[in-house]
């Protein structure tokens, strides 16, 4: 098993730690894990992105030229890595700020979720990342849910545990509108 | 079997640091190898260690090289145009034969360049960036647990020949994370130092200098120094080997690239290429021996570097005629980091070559 996914958005959204989290849950269920962020001149507001590599065996390359699975977190980053996709691959998208109408790709499933309106009902709209890391899970199985659950206690500060219930349910949240989608 | 953390290279670099029992550190911030002071500046003042962070990168170099002396662990780190300033420190170590460990976490350039991965300082890094005509041991990680074990390495290297060692990684070594399980020191046999300086206290002079004006001395120094570099290329290669044994290609690329090249001959094996990888883990002194090997079985090697094309100088002296060997590389700056698939798409091209 080698699965691979590349996060973007725009600094604050909370794609490092998305990409963290993952990558804690994997490393508790034994799996090899590689964690790659985008290392420029990048800031709040600017563009952020990470690549996530999950194996079984030798995880090879950090560097992905064209995942698997991408998860576009704003408009930017569909506009700069949905023709990366890898043919076969899943785009998964927040689908409050990103519109994928303009995007020619039918040799993908494209998997549409209203990030920023769920996080928002749950209660803060900073947990459109934890949404989209559930969406991921429960679209490819890259690590079992109960996995993220307790790695939020090594991906978040100790300050930010008291969140974590909440954290929880923003990530089951994900996963559930994800996966209709999925069957239909 | 320790726990597995989840760390990123730099700090692995800088546990490993510290489990070889070095606990003075000088350096000067940049980027992207600043989570080296950072850790330690945490970490050091705890082991009743030193953290100073220098005026400068010289003012670092030279703090190693007075530690040093003083027969010490001790340990800079910095990065490219960081290394360029701190080449007068090295050479001035070699000289004298003092240990020290410097990591280069090194970015693109000439001059102030860029903050990308980049392999353009081998060159510098393997034949001796200062004056003199002196070179050092440089390994070259590939993997978060190794920026940590490699780091041990260093500094039992650097005891046992009297010698500065760098460690020489990029941003993607240096700032990606994985699993590291943080292996205790291994017990190794070093040689008693008895060369250190410790103050007067009655005891014989002892000098540590590179300075050497005597009627043949300094010929005879570089001799010693000469002889040195042959038992190390005797003694202390590393090189890995992935599917090489039926290989009719081998792909050489050092650190970063090497994983990108794993991944990219995986996909030509699936592809049914019998494609290998041969990466070089000491820089200097090149494994030389099992790179010819290698590259004698397979008949042709292409290697793969983020520059213009420095290694695959070396690759050709070791191969000689045994091989032919051929050339791709990216230029570092935003945007060049080549992908596994277009790795993959150069061996095509060169495979395709030899099968004709």
């Amino acid at each position: 098993m080698r699965k691979d996914v590349l996060i973007a958005g725009f600094g604050g959204q909370g794609v490092l730690l998305a990409g963290n989290l993952l990558s804690y849950a994997a490393i508790d269920e034994g799996k090899n894990v590689s964690y790659f962020p985008a290392y420029g001149v990048e800031k709040r507001g600017g563009s952020a992105t990470c690549t996530v590599v999950i194996a079984d065996g030798a995880v090879g390359s950090p560097v992905v030229g064209q995942p698997s699975v991408l998860v576009v977190l704003n408009q930017a980053s569909l506009d700069r890595f949905g023709a990366r996709v890898r043919p076969g691959g899943i785009l998964i998208v927040n689908s409050s700020l990103v519109d994928v109408s303009a995007l020619n790709r039918d040799d993908i499933e494209i998997v549409s979720v209203p990030m920023n309106e769920i996080a928002t009902e749950l209660g803060d709209p900073r947990m459109v990342n934890m949404v989209a890391v559930g969406a991921y899970v429960a679209l490819t199985g890259a690590v079992q849910l109960p996995s993220l659950a307790s790695a939020l206690s090594q991906a978040l500060p100790e300050r930010n545990h008291r969140f974590i219930p909440a954290n929880v349910k923003a990530i089951e949240t994900g996963a559930q509108a994800a996966r209709p989608k999925k069957e239909a | 079997m320790s726990k597995r953390l989840f760390v990123k290279g730099n700090e692995a670099a800088a546990m490993g640091a510290v489990e070889a029992g070095c606990r003075y550190y000088f350096g000067y911030p940049i980027t992207p190898q600043s989570d080296i002071p950072e850790y330690l500046s945490r970490v050091l003042p705890g082991l009743n260690g030193e953290f100073i962070q220098a005026e400068s990168e010289i003012g670092a170099i030279n703090m190693l090289l007075g530690a040093s002396a003083t027969g010490a662990r001790a340990m800079t780190s910095s990065s490219s145009p960081g290394i360029s300033l701190k080449q007068e420190g090295i050479s001035y170590m070699a000289g004298a034969e003092l240990p020290g460990v410097i990591i280069n976490i090194s970015r693109s350039g000439p001059g102030l360049g860029g903050i990308d991965a980049s392999q353009s300082d081998y060159f510098q890094c393997v034949k001796g960036g200062g004056h003199g005509g002196y070179h050092i041991p440089v390994l070259a990680p590939n993997s978060v647990q190794e920026m940590y074990d490699l780091t041990m390495h260093a500094f039992d290297l650097a005891d046992r020949y009297r010698t500065p060692v760098m460690l020489l990684g990029d941003s993607v070594i240096g700032q990606m994370k994985e699993a590291l399980i943080p292996n205790p020191r291994p017990a190794t046999e070093l040689p008693a130092k008895g060369w250190e300086v410790r103050g007067k206290g009655g005891a014989e002079q002892r000098v540590v200098k590179s300075l050497f004006l005597g009627d043949g001395e300094l010929e005879a120094h570089n001799w010693h120094l000469h002889a040195k570099y042959q038992v190390m290329k005797e003694k202390e290669c590393i090189s890995e080997e992935y599917e090489t044994a039926d290989a009719c290609l081998i792909v050489a690329g050092f650190g970063s690239v090497s994983r990108i090249a794993h991944t990219a001959v995986t996909m030509a094996r699936a592809e049914g290429m019998k494609v290998g990888l041969f990466r070089p883990v000491t820089l200097f002194p090149f494994p030389e021996k099992a790179l010819a090997q290698a590259a004698g079985r397979a008949g042709k090697v292409l290697v793969v570097e983020l520059n213009t094309g420095q290694m695959v100088e070396d690759v050709r002296l070791s191969v000689g005629a045994a091989a032919q060997v051929s050339f791709y590389g990216r230029p570092p700056g935003a945007g060049s980091l080549p992908s596994p698939e277009e790795l993959l798409e150069v061996i095509r091209k060169n495979y395709d070559e030899s099968a004709r």
